[in-house]
């Protein structure tokens, strides 16, 4: 069993595993931060950044980091635990001969064509004049400045896929619910899992008969939207791969959520706008949902709430019906019947709004103070960098943060010199170490595989202990581009015995409750399930003059030796040996047994736990007698 | 049937009437006992306990107590229960035992009750023993008895044997029943024979010491204090201080803990087990300043501390013991901070370094070198007992000085838990507690009472962070955000420096924004933030662009606005506080028409349903009529009062601006208002009146005799409870008649003694407690 390690970014994971013939991808993350090395793609045109010096901003922006590790056309399956876990999908299934099933849920599916659908919009309709790619060349990047200079791997960004690319991406998967088992080539079964973390997020387990792989990926144990995390499932595991714990592990999201509200009322209340960053799914609903509770008691009843986003109509609406999804809380809402999240509410009362984009109806609505909800966070391309460049001159006005995925000091520099205030309110539900070590404990797998970034707390916390995989045994770590070698070796294989065979067995007790039977049978193999199946006939001779082709021989059934069991009793074989005449024995005890000496015959009896030995020189009469004496001792079946 | 009513209880009596127990309460006794008996259902209110023994005493005094247990069974079998071990309430347990004295005075009850398995031996013993072991020394004819304890009296004898026999047995329990007896008879009886008797037992107390663990420690160091506080003891003869010495040494840390305050706070004790009490009440903190060290070198604490931290490194290596003796060594030096007999010198230094690195290690910005600290961390990170003692104690370390880094350090800390967003509320609260003490105690720059330039450029940094926390989504914290705003403007609100800064941040627009939240306490405190800014001219009306649709209303119209339409009474409360302060120090927006507003705001107080804002009302009235008849109440002879003119002629005419805001028509209605507090004030405020319009010295009084009639009649349908009577416009004719003609002392007195308004029937007490069982988590005080 192996895993190639495809992505060295823990919450981007991407990792093949090769398990009993089936070769499975588990998750295929997009890490988009080599965007943060272009500037901002302006919606509209901006004299500022079109002016600034040296580089033009022309070029894809969409980065797949993958290594020629592993052919990925031999990929049989691939299974997606969320909707951030599969935007590099298309430049899979596309790309590179990919002829597999994509297995995934529902939401994941829903939400996961949003994102994507938000970002091809949001690189398409700024569509470029031309595009460079020689300065990927090595010796001209070296050449450039910092931190393009330092950029690793440029040859394999990539441009961003096309909507036709995203639909065919997605047609090939197939939609599973939790709990659901699927047959892999009779091979394995794969299994979603709830992760807790957003909605139809999912880990898996991966087993077979007798091996059981857990992949856990993006889970939380938090209290929010989406279904609690099922952690009962997960025990037993021989191996458990750790992925997509929180990306800051030292702020705790209660907390954050507390300094967003604070953060945003202090701005409104002085006159000032408020930006959030943010993906159109995910964390915004449970923004929404505070701020519906916390408007109200902060006196912003007054304030409008703008949700820009290509998608973020089908966001608040698809959010609204995937009930079975939900938390429980949620889910009864719907019985009553009532929207399960309150942003339905906050929407008829007209206090959140929501525009595909900054143009049309949203210029003649809009009124100030607001708060903005928008994408991308990056701030390189959305209709968020319209906003940075309109508010970004007035200290009155405040960014707030709150997707962990990007540096937030990186993700600003091209708007610097900025007047407005910042604040970096990062809300990430996903497991921290402390519930980590918790769920280890609970759930007890034999081994644990995680990436190396985990193993160690984070280099500017060097201090913090508390922030690495504490378990037993240590975790084994990967990194990107490595082969892993899982720790444990496959023993046994199910063989069902067809009941007519079964039939015909005379088991024998050797030991009290156990008992043995020998069987001649034909192993019959298919989609990985093994038969023994009665041996054929020997043929009756037809009398037929046709002779038989090679290949309808029947396999040659030989005439079976008897297997031996049983131990020899070292004292009575020697008595047993005085009987029949032979004398001056001695016994020696080594390691793993005795050596019974003929000192006289010059021969030597070596009685092991699992073999006996007669050596003797060229005395085939001498040999045989010996043999049939130890035979005497052992049972035949 | 009669003696089943109720009758008039007899003075004296708590209020419980019944002398007998009628058919109707023995019904109602057995559910009540079951109750009583079932940790599991907690009493709310144990003054119910109070009364329910008051009345058993009064049934047992008038009759049989024996009568009383064989026809209610279930009295014995209440007291039965209670002799199992089990998780019963300290204030049931100790009704039961107090129920069965009652019952155990008779002795035929006594005799009936010692058939059981005796609850007086297993419980009560102890204090019989103490008791019964005092009177034999005393002796029949009062002589001294004799030091050589073989001549005391044989009952004596025996009570040392039995404790003797205790002290030597295996058990525990048998050990802490002796050394409780011991402990009572040393805190109580202070004759020279106490001495023989420690000499005597000291040996065997002593002996605990070698087993391991040390037998009921808690115990002990009880004991051993008692026997060191005793007058009746010379320590230095008897080998007591060794014995403590050898029993701080012995002990784990957390249980020394209590037996070293106990040991510095005794008056006279050798220096060198004052430093020995002292090291183990510092060893913890050395510890985690050892662990925490860039540089293990000296750490400034006492020798002797460092050495012993070795001991210590085990209880911190669990999370729950780690935290309890950080708590508990927190608190024990908290305590010994302000006593003049805390050792000195006082490593202020050191202890200031410990705190602000507890509070780095339990936020997770301490960088400690080794793995022992790193380990430390680890257990600490986030643990909030360990946070709001070490802020209980930075904050009670503001009364020392430190050296300057160090201080610099203690306001980093406080900044970085002000600021971070994992600051639990109560947390908060306390960072917020000891900011104000550090800032008070930041130097003052003589003949300036101004913050000192630090301080002041902390503040640039705090007020930021006090802007953001008053928009905080918790409730609790923008509370503590508004009280710590109050206090600050109460202290430095004349300040230049403290003005500036506050003028150029948000704070007193927040603040305004904060009186219509929709949490009362928060109103509340809104209140009373905003009138301490406007008493120091800080709240600046907002105008300008933002705010287009006219001028800002007043703050005073707004505090009227929530005093006459607030659905609580915290934020209505608040308000007349305010408005009294402004009265009383004449603020600008009162002062121009003081008249119109006390009567403005009496109107609506004598509306209030809350009496608390009547009684502050009330309150008002009085300032307002001190200043009316130019006598201001300030007793302090150095207090600064505005020098007021004494009004010069006839009594009445000073009186009018009272009767024109209508003062006395809201004081005569308070006079008989249905919550006494009320009553009480406005009868000592009518009292105050008449003393002073009848002294000597006052004012002239009009000869005149109006017509009281119609005053006295509305005064008698408000006794009667009938509010509705108006009171036409007095004239100070008839004030100064009806305040002559009433009877204040006597209803004065009256309202001092009726002190319950509850029915008072035995009755009515059974049925509410078996009402209010249970609902003990509902009645709990919102507070946090």
């Amino acid at each position: 069993m192996k895993l190639y390690c495809l992505s060295g970014h823990p919450t981007l994971p991407c990792n093949v595993l090769k398990f009993k013939s089936t070769t499975i991808m588990l998750d295929c993350g997009l890490d988009m931060t080599s965007t943060l090395n272009f500037l901002p793609l302006p919606l509209v045109q901006s004299p500022r950044l079109s002016n600034l010096p040296g580089w033009s901003l022309k070029d894809g922006n969409a980065f797949l980091d993958k290594t020629e590790l592993i052919d990925l056309s031999t990929v049989d399956v691939i299974l997606i635990s969320n909707y951030h876990c599969m935007m590099a999908l298309p430049y899979i299934t596309e790309y590179t001969g990919f002829s597999g099933t994509v297995y995934a849920t529902e939401p994941t599916v829903q939400i996961g064509r949003l994102l994507m659908e938000e970002l091809v919009n949001f690189i398409e309709r700024v569509p470029k004049a031309q595009s460079a790619s020689l300065w990927k060349n090595k010796d001209i990047q070296r050449l450039l400045p910092s931190p393009l200079k330092d950029a690793v791997e440029v040859s394999t960004w990539r441009r961003c896929y096309t909507m036709q690319e995203v639909n065919s991406a997605l047609s090939k998967i197939q939609l599973v619910g939790y709990s659901q088992k699927i047959e892999l080539f009779g091979a394995v079964q794969v299994t979603p899992l709830s992760s807790g973390y957003a909605l139809g997020s999912s880990n898996w387990i991966i087993q077979s008969h007798y091996e059981k792989v857990s992949y856990v990926s993006g889970s939380s144990l938090l209290t929010t939207h989406p279904q609690p995390m099922d952690q009962a499932s997960l025990k037993n595991s021989d191996v458990l791969i750790l992925t997509g714990l929180t990306q800051i592990p030292t702020a705790n999201p209660d907390g954050m959520v507390g300094e967003f509200c604070s953060n945003l009322a202090l701005t409104v209340r002085n006159g000032g706008n408020v930006l959030v960053p943010c993906y159109p799914s995910g964390v915004i609903y449970d923004l929404l949902e505070c701020l519906y509770q916390y408007i109200d008691s902060a006196g912003l009843s007054n304030i409008p709430f703008y949700f820009i986003s290509p998608v973020a109509n089908s966001s608040l609406e698809f959010s609204q019906i995937f009930a079975e999804w939900l938390c429980h809380n949620k889910q009864t809402k719907v019985y009553l019947p009532e929207p399960p999240f309150p942003h339905a509410e906050l929407i008829q009362t007209n206090k959140l709004k929501h525009y595909p984009s900054l143009h049309g109806d949203f210029s003649s609505d809009f009124r100030q103070p607001c708060v903005v909800f928008t994408g991308h966070p990056s701030l390189r391309f959305g209709d968020v960098v319209h906003f940075m460049e309109l508010w970004g001159k007035s200290s009155l006005n405040t960014v707030i943060f709150t997707e962990p995925d990007f540096s937030y000091l990186e993700a600003l520099a091209p708007y610097q010199p900025l007047a407005m205030k910042c604040i970096y309110c990062p809300i990430d539900t996903r497991l921290n170490f402390i519930q980590v070590s918790k769920l280890l404990k609970e759930v007890q797998p034999l081994h644990v595989v995680c990436p190396e970034q985990y193993t160690q707390p984070p280099p500017a916390q060097s201090h913090r202990m508390d922030l690495m995989i504490d378990c037993q045994p240590p975790a084994m770590s990967y990194r990107r581009a490595e082969v892993l070698a899982l720790p444990f070796k496959r023993r046994y294989e199910k063989i069902e015995i067809m009941p007519e065979l079964a039939d015909t067995l005379v088991p024998m007790e050797i030991k009290p409750g156990i008992s043995l039977a020998t069987v001649s049978a034909v192993l019959h193999t298919k989609d990985n399930k093994h038969v023994l199946q009665p041996p054929p006939r020997p043929a009756q001779p037809t009398g037929g003059k046709k002779r038989k082709r090679a290949t309808e021989d029947i396999p040659d059934c030989k005439v079976l030796k008897p297997l031996l069991s049983g131990s020899i009793p070292v004292e009575q074989f020697v008595q047993t040996l005085e009987k029949h005449g032979f004398s001056d024995i001695k016994v020696e005890d080594t390691a793993k047994g005795h050596i019974v000496l003929l000192q006289e015959a010059e021969t030597l009896i070596q009685i092991e736990e699992d073999s006996t030995h007669i050596i003797c020189d060229n005395d085939e009469m001498l040999r045989v007698r010996l043999r049939d004496l130890v035979l005497k001792f052992l049972q035949k079946f | 049937m009669t003696e089943g009513l109720p009758v008039p209880s007899p003075a004296g009596l708590a209020g419980i009437s019944s002398l007998t127990m009628d058919p109707e309460c023995s019904q109602l006794l057995p559910a009540l006992c079951a109750v009583l008996a079932d940790p599991r259902q907690p009493m709310a209110d144990d003054t119910c306990l109070e009364k329910l023994l008051d009345w058993f005493k009064t049934i047992t005094e008038a009759g049989s107590s024996l009568l009383l247990l064989q026809e209610n069974p279930c009295l014995v079998e209440l007291l039965c229960h209670m002799l199992k071990p089990q998780d019963l309430s300290s204030r049931v347990l100790s009704f039961s035992l107090r129920l069965t004295g009652v019952l155990a005075a008779q002795e035929d009850c006594f005799q009936y009750l010692q058939e059981d398995s005796s609850l007086f031996v297993a419980s009560a013993a102890g204090q019989l023993l103490v008791h019964i072991l005092g009177l034999s020394m005393q002796g029949p004819a009062g002589g001294p008895p004799s030091l050589e304890a073989g001549d005391w009296p044989a009952c004596a004898q025996k009570i040392v044997g039995h404790i003797e026999e205790s002290l030597r047995a295996t058990a525990t329990p048998q050990i802490t029943q002796a050394l409780n007896v011991l402990t009572t008879t040393f805190g109580h009886c202070h004759d020279p024979w106490t001495q023989v008797l420690w000499v005597q037992l000291s040996p065997l107390v002593a002996s605990l010491l070698e087993k391991d663990p040390v037998p009921a420690a808690h115990s002990l160091v009880d004991l051993l204090l008692s026997v060191a506080r005793s007058p009746g003891l010379s320590s230095s003869s008897c080998g007591l201080w060794e014995t403590l010495a050898q029993t701080l040494s012995r002990l784990s840390p957390t249980q020394a803990g209590p037996l070293a305050l106990g040991i510095l706070k005794l008056q006279d004790c050798p220096q060198a087990l004052r430093a020995q009490a002292f090291a183990v009440l510092l060893q913890p903190l050395a510890c985690v300043l050892k662990a925490t060290a860039q540089d293990p070198g000296p750490s400034g604490v006492p020798p002797g501390t460092v050495g012993a931290s070795v001991a210590a490194g085990t209880p911190l290596s669990s999370k729950a013991a780690c935290v309890g003796l950080l708590c508990r060594s927190l608190a024990h030096l908290e305590l010994l901070l302000p006593l003049p007999q805390r050792p000195c010198p006082w490593p202020q230094a050191p202890l200031l370094g410990a705190a602000v690195t507890l509070l780095q290690l339990c936020g997770g910005s301490a960088r400690p070198a080794c793995d022992t600290g790193r380990h430390l961390g680890t257990l600490l990170l986030g643990c909030v007992r360990v946070q709001r003692a070490a802020l209980d104690f930075l904050g009670a370390l503001s009364d020392g000085t430190g050296p300057r880094e160090l201080v610099t350090q203690v306001f980093a800390v406080l900044l970085e838990y002000l600021r971070s967003p994992d600051s639990s509320p109560t947390v908060l609260k306390k960072a917020f507690q000891a900011t104000f003490r550090w800032l008070l105690s930041s130097p003052k720059t003589p003949g300036c009472w101004d913050l000192d330039p630090h301080a002041l450029l902390f503040l640039r940094d705090l007020l930021p962070v006090l802007q953001k926390r008053l928009c905080s989504p918790c409730w609790e914290v923008r509370d503590s955000s508004l009280e710590f705003l109050t206090q600050m403007t109460r202290h430095w609100g004349g300040q230049a420096g403290f003005r500036h800064a506050l003028l150029a941040s948000e704070v007193p627009k927040l603040t305004e924004q904060l009186l219509r939240d929709p949490e009362s306490y928060v109103r509340a405190s809104a209140v009373t933030a905003m009138g301490q800014l406007s008493s120091q001219g800080l709240c600046v009306p907002p105008a300008g662009p933002e705010h287009p649709g006219g001028p800002q209303k007043s703050l005073l119209v707004e505090l009227l606005h929530i005093l006459s339409t607030d659905s609580e009474g915290f934020p209505r409360r608040a308000v007349m506080q305010v408005f009294t302060q402004w009265l009383r120090d004449s603020h600008a927006d009162v002062a121009g028409d003081a008249e119109q507003f006390v009567a403005g705001v009496l109107q609506v107080a004598s509306q209030d349903l809350d009496w608390e804002v009547r009684a502050q009302g009330l309150e008002l009235a009085l300032v307002f009529l001190e200043q009316t008849l130019g006598q201001p109440r300030s007793h302090c002879p150095y207090a600064v009062t505005p020098p007021v003119e004494a009004p010069v002629g006839p009594l009445a005419q000073a009186l009018q601006p009272l009767c024109r805001v209508r003062l006395f028509d809201f004081a005569f209605r308070a006079l008989f208002d249905c919550d006494r507090p009320v009553a009480q004030k406005s009868c000592d405020l009518l009292l105050f009146l008449r003393a002073k319009t009848a002294s000597p010295s006052g004012l002239q009084e009009s000869r005149s005799s109006p017509d009281v009639a119609s005053v006295e009649a509305a005064l008698q349908s408000w006794q009667a409870g009938d509010q509705a009577q108006p009171l036409g416009d007095l004239e100070p004719e008839v004030v100064l008649a009806v305040l002559r003609s009433l009877d204040l002392e006597g209803l004065r007195g009256a309202l001092a003694e009726s002190s319950d308004h509850v029915e008072r029937s035995p009755q009515s007490l059974l049925q509410d407690m078996l009402a209010t069982v249970g609902v003990l988590g509902e009645n709990e005080a919102d507070c946090y």
